[in-house]
């Protein structure tokens, strides 16, 4: 008798798997527009954080200047900022009372790019970080004998652990486009305007409507799996054509 | 022959070790190789007069002041083709784009290389990758060119072909200092042998006396260990 109850559940997996199926199959308008929206926001983020991030970890790694042991330190503790926490920050400096209030940034999607781009630059930092120091123990005493500066070295490095550094990106990316907390509170979840992936997820699960959430799911799971294939394909290339 | 450095008291610690000992040294020489056992500083000397490290004590007087260069013993190249390598090096001397090119081929062109140009510099074998590296050097047209060991990972026809170029670039009136472990390299290539041995300073000798009779008995050991 107690045998019912998985098979009442199985049923409705069976049917929310089918319906999620059709969604994704008929390439349903509101859904392509959420996934586009993610990956518009995220995009746009870590581009902001390699920007920022590379700069900033290659000369982490290459120069001496004071405080440089705390700021490793501390990238690479703020590579484990909880997301809800930067968007709280970020919610502060958007909303009318804030220093950016003026902008009237806060509930769009630029408040979500902001946000994400917080969170990841840490990231891009540190990782860039490691790269660039274990290039620079090899390539230091070359590099030096040649009369490059330190920030000439940085920006060589940059270059030369290119394809090192397009993992950094993609981990930055893959963090960005999973993350829910910060995306939530600056961004508000409004259907249309700021409501991305993860959001909904959250949303559909907890009003119990699964469909969209399984297929946002899926897409989510596929776009993961799809960049870190890219970066082992561009790594593996890359060390066939350049060493 | 005009001294054009004078070392005078040099010395190196690191913690309690000391690597170099009170160097005293005047380099008048065109082609000096310098000789010793295995972590007797050899390398530690070339870096301090290339100013790759800072001396703990101690001065170096150059008259006049001579543009360097230095090849070391694993060839370092950026991920890149050959002929940029080469190219990033005059860049970083303030080299005109537009002449970079050109001086950057001749100089591939001198170590037999200018075929493998546009090939992935870190693909090329070890021999091959050296050349390019010297190539690199080549291209500054440097007054002094510091050589740490560039023969000693390579087989004996990149040796061979190595010691070539050195020699040429020798005969273009640069200054060679460099340390080898290859003894008839050492005697094909120097004019006067600087012997170290222990961080000091053992003897300074003509090539041809050195590997007749050298001065010191630490220099007579190591000649007897490496020359049975």
């Amino acid at each position: 008798m107690s045998m019912h109850k998985p098979n009442i559940l199985m049923t409705e997996f069976k049917d929310s798997f089918l319906t999620a199926w059709q969604l994704l199959a008929a390439s349903d308008a509101r859904l392509s527009g959420i996934v586009l929206l993610s990956l518009r926001v995220s995009l746009a983020a870590t581009v902001i954080a390699c920007v920022a991030g590379m700069p900033i970890g290659a000369l982490l790694a290459v120069g001496r200047f004071p405080g440089r042991r705390v700021l490793i330190v501390l990238f690479n503790g703020l590579m484990g900022l909880p997301p809800v926490v930067v968007g709280l920050l970020v919610y502060l400096l958007l909303s009318r009372a804030g220093p950016l209030g003026g902008y009237g940034l806060l509930f769009s999607p630029t408040a979500m790019v902001i946000a994400q781009a917080v969170l990841v630059t840490p990231i891009v930092a540190a990782l860039t970080r490691q790269v660039i120091a274990d290039e620079w123990s090899e390539y230091r005493e070359q590099l030096r004998s040649l009369g490059a500066s330190r920030t000439r070295a940085a920006a060589t490095l940059l270059w030369d652990g290119r394809f090192s550094l397009s993992t950094a990106a993609l981990a930055g990316f893959g963090r960005a486009i999973a993350e829910v907390g910060a995306v939530m509170i600056v961004g508000g979840n409004i259907d249309g305007v700021t409501r991305v992936m993860t959001t909904t997820i959250a949303l559909e699960t907890s009003k119990g409507d699964l469909p969209l959430a399984l297929a946002l799911g899926f897409i989510l799971i596929v776009v993961v799996l799809a960049i870190n294939a890219v970066a082992y394909a561009v790594r593996g290339w890359a060390e066939r054509r350049w060493g | 022959m005009n001294t054009w450095l004078s070392i005078d008291n040099l010395g190196l610690t690191e913690g309690s070790t000391r690597i170099i000992d009170s160097a005293t040294l005047t380099l008048s020489a065109r082609r000096t190789v310098v000789l010793g056992p295995n972590g007797a500083g050899k390398s530690t000397l070339l870096r301090l007069i290339h100013g790759l490290l800072h001396p703990s004590e101690g001065t170096l007087r150059w008259s006049p002041p001579l543009s360097q260069a230095m090849v070391f013993q694993r060839p370092i190249m950026l991920r890149t083709t050959a002929l940029a390598n080469v190219v990033y090096g005059l860049k970083l001397k303030g080299q005109k784009a537009t002449e970079c090119e050109g001086r950057a081929r001749q100089a591939l062109m001198h170590v037999g290389l200018e075929h493998l140009a546009s090939r992935p510099a870190r693909l090329l074998s070890g021999g091959e990758q050296q050349r390019v590296a010297l190539a690199r050097v080549w291209a500054l047209e440097p007054e002094l060119l510091i050589l740490d060991e560039p023969t000693a990972s390579l087989d004996p026809a990149s040796s061979r072909e190595v010691e070539r170029i050195i020699n040429d670039i020798a005969g273009g009136g640069t200054r060679i200092l460099m340390t080898t472990h290859n003894l008839g390299q050492a005697r094909r290539i120097a004019e006067e042998i600087v012997f170290i041995d222990r961080g000091r300073i053992a003897e300074q000798t003509p090539v041809a006396e050195f590997f007749k009779l050298p001065r010191t008995a630490a220099a007579q050991d190591f000649l007897q260990e490496e020359m049975p």
